[in-house]
């Protein structure tokens, strides 16, 4: 099950530029929340802080409190902890192209040192059925390598690879910016059966997708939260005039 | 003035913009000589065609360089052929009163190419197994590890290494080196691993295969270590946060994200080294003793055949002799080229394809 996930005075850096500035949020277990906001407003920054993957850069730089459950996650542990209990889903699929198509699901449990093979073999379904690929890659599992696959089964893929871990979260960064639409209606399907399971947060630029798939939206812009609020309120009643701006296409 | 490019009638629209000024620039005639000048010239057909030749010349003479040194190399080394065939790579002969193997004899006439064979398959698989560990570690911290401010002094002090001719390499693996194996390596090797029985204590000079294997080593890195470094860059950021995302620690990463990528780059780069071990004569020269003879031990002298060819060929005056050394000189070459025509073709297909292959 997924758990809630509070934020309190986060502000993030890349070298000298101020990315992200005061945001405060409390994100709901077992709901998707769509971020939105023009390019460069910090949306993509802030979901890399969730899960400490912002840090991987030398020059970037965070203060302020997250809370993932329980669990102070810039305080109480390890980013390799942080990052076992929390998925990520990139904007391009980015598969394992040297590994097999059942190596790649399994990659996160193996590399932890998970080698149980039933169990292995068990997880690898649940997660390409959960991920809704099963049907189309079940007869090469072994065969094929992950970068044999479309762009759009690509993707899948990856969700299947992030959900095999069993995470509380699943971060979704742009995660059909790269995809036909096709491909993308999939996703959506996918992220509205996993909502029940997984706390999903979801960085997007297109508005109809925060508005299909999430209870909850956020409005960025230059680096600050604009406005939170539930996604129907945001779409049809904005508090804030630049989230209306925003939101009826008047830039952005 | 700008407007030394515009013709005439632009001119003068734009005078008019400016509220009816007379135009400032070059008058009508002698923008009409510029263009009459232009006109006047041919259009450079032959001068092209001429330079399309020349160009494909200089570049056909890499081929032709290659197949007159091959053809040279078959055609000196065709009485070798005839006399031994096949077999001057696998036969030996016995000393009648010692009842020794002898391989190579010039003044009574045996030829064999086995010692040098084995003496540059060996000390080139020592120089491998010093160098690629050594090689690898560096460049994955050069790419992985490293703090930016230290990369390119790094890199480039590297990369220098392998500008040094290997004259000097052989120099100082004679100065330095060899008193050094002579001294500490060795003595400790023979108490530590001479039960192996390949390290065993009967040539006292500090030179050998060993010493070859170390200075090879030495030579090597630099090319095995920059090329694999030049992998491991091509390998996408995006693969490396995939695997951090799963909750990988710096090392998992670079092993499932970075190495495992840029493996078959990595074979490439420690067969272009290889090529290079083969084929290096000065240094291993120098150290690796020179007696034409196979043993068990490690730290006993032996040759190899870029040593034999450089040792013998001033003196070699008989014909079988010199035929002999030759075919020695067209097995390294072919060898050679093999080895590094498939290292670049790895290195290739790793650097072109790995874009595409993590799209």
């Amino acid at each position: 099950m997924g758990v809630g996930i509070e934020v309190i005075n986060l502000n993030a850096w890349y070298g000298t530029n101020h990315t992200l500035q005061d945001i405060n949020l409390h994100i709901p277990a077992n709901h998707a929340t769509a971020l939105i906001g023009p390019s460069g407003c910090g949306k993509s920054t802030f979901v890399r802080c969730l899960n400490r993957m912002h840090e991987t850069n030398p020059i970037a730089k965070v203060t302020g409190t997250v809370r993932i459950g329980d669990l102070d996650i810039y305080n109480d542990a390890k980013p390799v902890e942080i990052r076992r209990r929390v998925g990520m889903v990139f904007q391009r699929p980015n598969p394992f192209p040297t590994m097999s198509i059942y190596d790649n699901v399994a990659s996160g449990l193996k590399l932890n040192g998970y080698t149980n093979r039933r169990v292995l073999d068990e997880i690898v379904e649940r997660s390409l059925i959960n991920s809704a690929l099963w049907d189309e890659v079940k007869d090469d599992l072994k065969k094929k390598s992950g970068a044999s696959l479309s762009g759009g089964q690509q993707q899948r893929l990856c969700i299947a690879r992030a959900l095999a871990v069993d995470p509380e979260v699943l971060l979704m960064d742009e995660p059909a910016s790269a995809l036909d639409p096709i491909s993308t209606a999939k996703i959506e399907d996918l992220i509205f059966q996993l909502k029940s399971q997984y706390t999903i947060v979801i960085v997007t630029h297109n508005m109809q997708q925060a508005a299909r798939v999430a209870e909850k939206t956020g409005f960025f812009l230059n680096g600050r939260m604009v406005e939170f609020d539930s996604t129907h309120k945001i779409f049809t009643n904005p508090s804030d005039k630049r989230t209306e701006d925003y939101i009826t296409g008047r830039f952005g | 003035m700008p407007e030394i490019h515009i013709s005439q009638p632009q001119l003068e629209q734009k005078s008019a913009i400016h509220g009816g000024h007379p135009p400032a620039g070059p008058d009508a005639s002698e923008i009409s000589a510029v263009r009459k000048f232009l006109l006047s010239r041919g259009n450079s057909a032959v001068v092209d065609r001429g330079f399309y030749w020349l160009m494909v010349l200089c570049a056909l003479s890499i081929f032709g360089i290659v197949a007159l040194i091959a053809w040279r190399l078959v055609v000196s080394s065709e009485l070798a052929w005839s006399k031994f065939g096949l077999s001057f790579f696998y036969r030996a002969f016995t000393d009648p009163d010692t009842h020794q193997f002898i391989f190579w004899d010039p003044v009574n006439g045996h030829f064999s190419a086995i010692p040098f064979v084995f003496g540059t398959l060996l000390s080139s698989f020592l120089a491998l197994l010093m160098a690629v560990p050594l090689a690898v570690g560096l460049a994955i911290f050069l790419t992985e590890m490293c703090p930016r401010a230290l990369r390119g002094p790094l890199a480039f002090l590297t990369e220098l290494l392998a500008a040094i001719p290997s004259v000097i390499f052989g120099l100082w693996a004679v100065f330095v080196l060899v008193p050094l194996m002579r001294g500490h390596v060795n003595p400790l090797l023979i108490k530590v691993l001479g039960w192996t029985g390949l390290f065993s204590d009967d040539n006292p000079t500090g030179l050998g295969f060993l010493t070859a294997g170390v200075i090879l080593a030495i030579m090597i890195l630099p090319i095995i270590s920059s090329l694999t470094r030049e992998v491991m860059t091509a390998v996408p950021q995006s693969q490396r946060e995939a695997v951090l995302a799963l909750g990988a620690t710096r090392w998992e990463m670079i092993r499932m994200g970075v190495l495992r990528n840029a493996r078959i780059g990595i074979v490439g780069g420690i067969m272009l080294g290889l090529g290079r071990a083969l084929g290096e004569t000065m240094a291993v020269t120098m150290v690796i003793g020179n007696t034409p003879e196979i043993h068990r031990s490690l730290l006993s002298n032996g040759s190899s055949m870029a040593a034999v060819i450089a040792n013998e060929f001033t003196e070699a005056v008989d014909d079988v002799h010199v035929s002999a050394l030759i075919e020695i000189a067209l097995a390294l070459f072919v060898v050679t080229i093999i080895v590094n025509a498939l290292a670049r073709l790895l290195v290739w297909a790793v650097t072109r394809g790995a874009p595409s292959q993590a799209r």
